[in-house]
């Protein structure tokens, strides 16, 4: 019933067979195993969570520049939708390669996908979000005299937020999901660990079961950000 | 530099999509138009199969639900589990427990499949103007009718969203199906030991392209049932409708 727990070398994932339970050796869903080997995740999650918060927060910056660009210059919406749109349908498996030769193997190429990714659903809602701001909180802005950058930043961005952020949270979560197969991309994260024993019940558990608590609490923790950044809504409602 | 070696990447690329050649241990031959046929075929046959049942589950609950206005929590949940949930793990945790091939890993799209379709349908037909709902119950439209004359034509643009949001993802996720013991484009990225960097670019590259032909022949079904009507309308003013206009803006069209 020992269990001899191997180190990971090189960033791969090795397991020994000898001296395994029945359990492990099966293939199984084994708690015991899970507890003695939880350390195993903690290097792959965090891989996870750094290429996923930095894609994330750098896809947030292009894409809200570009909103608040294209909110400006509404001629820009179409064409900027469009290529967003056709960088989300590109399969992100097949992005990640497609892009190997050009920024080799590694975190950058996973970085560049994950970050285009984001963009669609980003951008949208910021363009969505500052168009739906009520027209007469932007006509009581210009009557009290504010021109026309300190409105944006004051009254219809504020505004707006809670759709901003709305986008924010459907790309982190989506991004979580993605960089799952940023391993083939040669950047690890979970999905290396799930797709290195992918029968192994107890390791598809959590590795899965991690990647899933990252996508919902990131999406929780983007909420709350909005609940703070937004309290006239909890005062309305 | 870096050009001439992209360029001679691609090239390879495309060599391998169009030519068969040895494999890089030199024991098989991979590649080529037939080999590739092959897997392509494979690939949109397990993604039309996932996208048509997908379809066949969630097109009339989301429609009935929508129509009688009840299950809000239902579709808004199941967007965002759809979403927490990667894709990668749906098809590991399918092949663990329930073992690999075609039928499972059919099932595994499926589940991938059927959020968003649900919620953009769901949303699609709440979003109708209860006005013109009333307006078909008051010339006599049976609740069947008013379903399929007045809220289905109307929610058309914000269901397809939907199909090819999932068309997408399962076309992407179809690529680990060698995982799951069957061969799509994905074994030639998968196996890099076979196929070598052409092999693993090569499919990509149809990969891709499937997927971007994927997403405007949907289109290109949604214009063809759009009523002509419909069309017209659109032309005539600039915002097509606005989206879940209160505060709940948890599902998104996207």
């Amino acid at each position: 019933m020992s269990l001899t727990p191997v180190i990971a070398q090189g960033g791969g994932f090795v397991r020994d067979r000898t001296g395994e339970s029945s359990c492990v050796s099966e293939n199984g869903f084994c708690p015991d195993w899970i507890w003695d080997n939880l350390d195993r995740y903690v290097t792959p999650t965090w891989e996870h969570l750094y290429l996923t918060v930095i894609s994330v927060g750098l896809g947030f910056a292009i894409a809200v520049a570009l909103g608040l660009l294209a909110h400006r210059r509404r001629w820009l919406v179409g064409p900027i939708t469009w290529v967003t749109s056709v960088l989300y349908t590109i399969p992100s498996p097949a992005a990640f390669l497609l892009l190997l030769p050009l920024t080799g193997r590694g975190n950058v190429t996973a970085i560049v996908a994950l970050t285009a990714y984001t963009q669609v659903i980003i951008f949208r809602n910021v363009v969505n979000g500052l168009a739906n701001v009520p027209a007469d909180a932007v006509d009581a802005a210009t009557g009290m005299g504010m021109a026309p950058t300190q409105r944006l930043f004051r009254v219809e961005v504020p505004l707006a937020m809670p759709e901003i952020l709305a986008g924010l949270r459907i790309a982190a979560a989506t991004t979580v999901g993605l960089a799952a197969f940023a391993f083939l991309a040669g950047a690890g994260g979970l999905g290396k660990q799930i797709a290195a024993q992918i029968t192994f019940r107890s390791n598809v558990v959590v590795a899965g079961g991690l990647a899933t608590l990252m996508a919902a609490g990131l999406d929780l923790l983007v909420l709350g950000f909005q609940r703070a950044v937004t309290p006239w809504q909890r005062a309305a409602s | 530099m870096i050009v001439a070696t992209v360029f001679s990447s691609f090239a390879d690329a495309i060599d391998f999509i169009l030519h068969e050649k040895e494999s890089r241990a030199g024991t098989v031959r991979v590649g080529g138009l037939g080999e590739i046929g092959h897997l392509t075929g494979n690939h949109v046959l397990v993604c039309a199969v996932a996208l048509l049942v997908a379809c066949a589950v969630s097109l009339p609950l989301a429609l009935w639900l929508g129509h009688l206005g009840r299950g809000q929590f239902l579709a808004v949940s199941t967007s965002n589990i759809g979403r927490a949930v990667p894709s990668l793990a749906i098809i590991a945790f399918f092949v663990a427990f329930f073992g690999s091939g075609f039928t499972n890993l059919c099932f595994a799209l499926v589940l991938l499949a059927i959020p968003p379709i649900l919620t953009n349908a769901y949303v699609g037909v709440r979003q109708v103007d209860r006005d013109l709902v009333d307006a078909g119950r008051g010339q006599g439209l049976s609740e069947a009718q008013i379903v399929r004359r007045i809220e289905l034509p109307l929610a058309l643009a914000t269901i397809f969203a939907g199909i090819r949001i999932s068309a997408v993802t399962v076309i992407a996720t179809a690529i680990i199906a060698p995982y799951a013991g069957y061969d799509t484009l994905g074994t030639p990225i998968i196996s890099f030991n076979v196929y070598g960097s052409a092999g693993q670019l090569g499919a990509s590259i149809v990969v891709a392209s499937l997927a971007l032909a994927a997403d405007a022949g949907f289109a290109a079904v949604q214009r063809l049932a759009t009523p002509e009507g419909l069309k017209i309308a659109k032309r005539g003013q600039p915002r097509r409708f606005r989206l879940w206009p209160q505060s709940t803006r948890r599902v998104q069209i996207p």
